[in-house]
């Protein structure tokens, strides 16, 4: 299929500039739909940044960012999700005071067509669109394995359980694009390994483009097909994992300078 | 579904009992003038406080001015009755769709900003409408408006603040209500689950604007004159007590608020003197052992008892 060759999310000659700092300079990247794409680098290099212009909480100083071929460039955060790209925070952002079960049903919001008429008479699509969220929150919490915690307040979840949370009100979005801002952190290794085969399984079950920021090396070289290298806000490298842990420059930009040979 | 029509339903006629019951002590005079006034301005209050619970409860954003939005619905709503010979249902509709129009009108700019900053706008805003009001010699100026009718009855308020509660509850739980819930527990967020958050913080302005232009209609029509200054920032305050007091976030609280409030202000109106303090100790103590108000947001139909009561009613199993 041609339409497959074209690019889910493409950025050309991206720049963002907070003062006299170059946040990320001349960022090209792209991703295909269907792949799994690792975002890395040490700490500082910018790749929340480039997930805040993606979704577009920062408008980039230059450059394009093209969805489907499409620029969404100044278009403000809540509109890029309506059309398809979702996210996680690093910092957990959840919606601390709610239910498990509203969090997700949060997410549904750009799907429900139901107007305010009908909300406030409570009549025609209302109650078959609600009921329809809450068993589909419900499903996707299952998948979370939240099901049970499913009136519990967000807040009072274990640490792992919240960054599940994230990712499953991220999917009630139904996005094309996911976005996982480090997914594994402060996980600890058992949670991992499982949250791994997690992103796998819904990958193919919600047929979804994933980019990952991520610290934990396994994570990332266990399961992405394409890793880029950010640096000072500069891509540094690109490749599969192979190529990138014997690529010398990444080497340099987590070990340091050394003139070994 | 229908075991939510049910509950509804099951609410309803709990109103109309209760609606029932207190007619019925009026017309019997067991409930004299002086609480069948406060019953009627427990209901106005409660208007009051539900719909301003919307923008500061259930919303987050802090607004202080809503004592200028009761205003323009009172004014509005006297010069239809009085200068257009309107009946009271029509002033109360033009009253609502005027203050909303304005809450629409001063929300678009204002909720861009943020806590402190948005309180002391819509403080500013409210002071501002107060004083042209008090400036527009056709609804008599700063000496008020007079010679309203009579037209407000126990009636009026009752069902008006049934339908208010309704609405409320109504919107609060869908997705519209969902999203301004979100905006409070956590903007950023709320805006990258696809929430335009600048169009709910307006929504849900605009509405609860509307509800206190109401509130304000029915209030007019209980007095023969209103003047500017029974809309003082101090009535804002009030309100916002009410709603604190109950619970930011549920409509339960804010009944019980306005009811407590309205209560004790009934209740210590021979001892002016003790009245504030005794008010200010209420609050502080409160503030001391439930900073979350009487109920949080929790409504009376999440308590188990009453719960299980309603689910008994509605046949609904689980969830």
């Amino acid at each position: 299929m041609a339409e497959n060759k074209k690019p889910l999310l493409k950025a050309e000659d991206v720049s963002e500039v907070f003062g006299g700092l170059k946040a990320v300079a001349d960022f090209n990247f792209y991703i295909n739909r269907g792949e799994l794409i690792g975002l890395i680098g040490p700490n500082g290099a910018g790749k929340t940044t480039i997930f805040n212009l993606i979704t577009g909480v920062y408008v980039p100083t230059t450059g394009e960012i093209l969805l489907d071929g499409e620029s969404i460039v100044g278009q403000k955060p809540y509109e890029i999700t309506q059309r398809g790209i979702a996210r996680t925070f690093q910092n957990i952002r959840l919606f601390s005071e709610l239910s498990v079960l509203d969090n997700v049903k949060i997410a549904y919001h750009c799907h429900v067509k139901y107007n305010l008429l009908e909300t406030v008479l409570r009549m025609g699509r209302y109650f078959g669109e609600e009921d329809e969220i809450t068993q589909e929150s419900l499903k996707l919490l299952k998948i979370f394995k939240l099901d049970e915690h499913a009136h519990e307040v967000a807040k009072n979840l274990p640490y792992g359980a919240q960054r599940r949370l994230e990712i499953a009100r991220a999917l009630a979005a139904k996005p094309k694009l996911l976005l996982l801002d480090e997914p594994a952190a402060g996980m600890n290794p058992q949670e991992t390994h499982e949250l791994m085969e997690m992103i796998r399984w819904i990958r193919k079950q919600f047929d979804l483009t994933v980019l990952l920021i991520e610290h934990d090396m396994s994570l990332v070289m266990g399961i992405c097909e394409r890793i880029y290298v950010l640096e000072y806000g500069m891509i540094i490298a690109e490749g599969t994992p192979a190529e990138i842990q014997n690529n010398p420059e990444v080497i340099r930009a987590y070990l340091g300078t050394e003139t070994v040979n | 579904m229908n075991s939510i029509r049910k509950r509804d339903l099951a609410m309803l006629i709990f109103g109309l009992i209760l609606y029932g019951a207190i007619q019925g002590m009026i017309s019997e005079k067991i409930i004299g003038s002086f609480w069948q006034l406060n019953i009627i301005l427990i209901c106005v209050n409660v208007i009051m406080a539900v719909s301003l619970n919307l923008i500061n409860g259930y919303t987050g954003q802090f607004s202080l001015g809503h004592a200028g939005f009761m205003a323009v619905g009172a004014y509005v709503g006297v010069v239809a009755t009085v200068n257009f010979q309107l009946p009271l249902i029509a002033a109360l509709i033009l009253g609502a769709l005027c203050a909303g129009a304005l809450g629409f009108l001063i929300g678009l700019p204002t909720l861009r900003l943020r806590g402190d900053y948005l309180a002391i706008a819509t403080l500013g805003l409210g002071e501002i409408i107060r004083i042209v009001i008090m400036n527009i010699e056709y609804v008599g100026g700063a000496a008020g408006f007079k010679g309203i009718p009579h037209l407000t009855n126990f009636t009026w308020v009752f069902f008006t603040m049934l339908f208010t509660l309704f609405f409320i509850k109504n919107f609060v739980n869908s997705s519209h209500g969902r999203a301004c819930i979100a905006i409070r527990e956590n903007e950023i967020a709320a805006e990258a689950m696809g929430v335009n958050t600048t169009k709910y913080k307006v929504m849900a302005f605009t509405i609860g604007a509307a509800f206190a232009g109401i509130a304000g209609g029915l209030f007019a029509h209980q007095f023969y004159l209103i003047s500017p200054n029974s809309f003082t920032f101090l009535s804002s305050f009030n309100y916002l007590i009410m709603v604190v007091l109950g619970g930011m976030g549920s409509i339960t609280g804010s009944i019980a608020g306005a009811f407590v409030v309205t209560f004790i202000s009934a209740a210590l109106a021979s001892f002016p003197e003790a009245r504030m303090i005794i008010y200010a100790l209420a609050l502080i103590l409160l503030m001391f052992y439930r900073p979350q108000g009487l109920f949080g947001y929790m409504e009376v139909t999440n308590f188990a008892p009453i719960k299980k009561l309603l689910d008994k009613i509605s046949g609904n199993k689980g969830v």
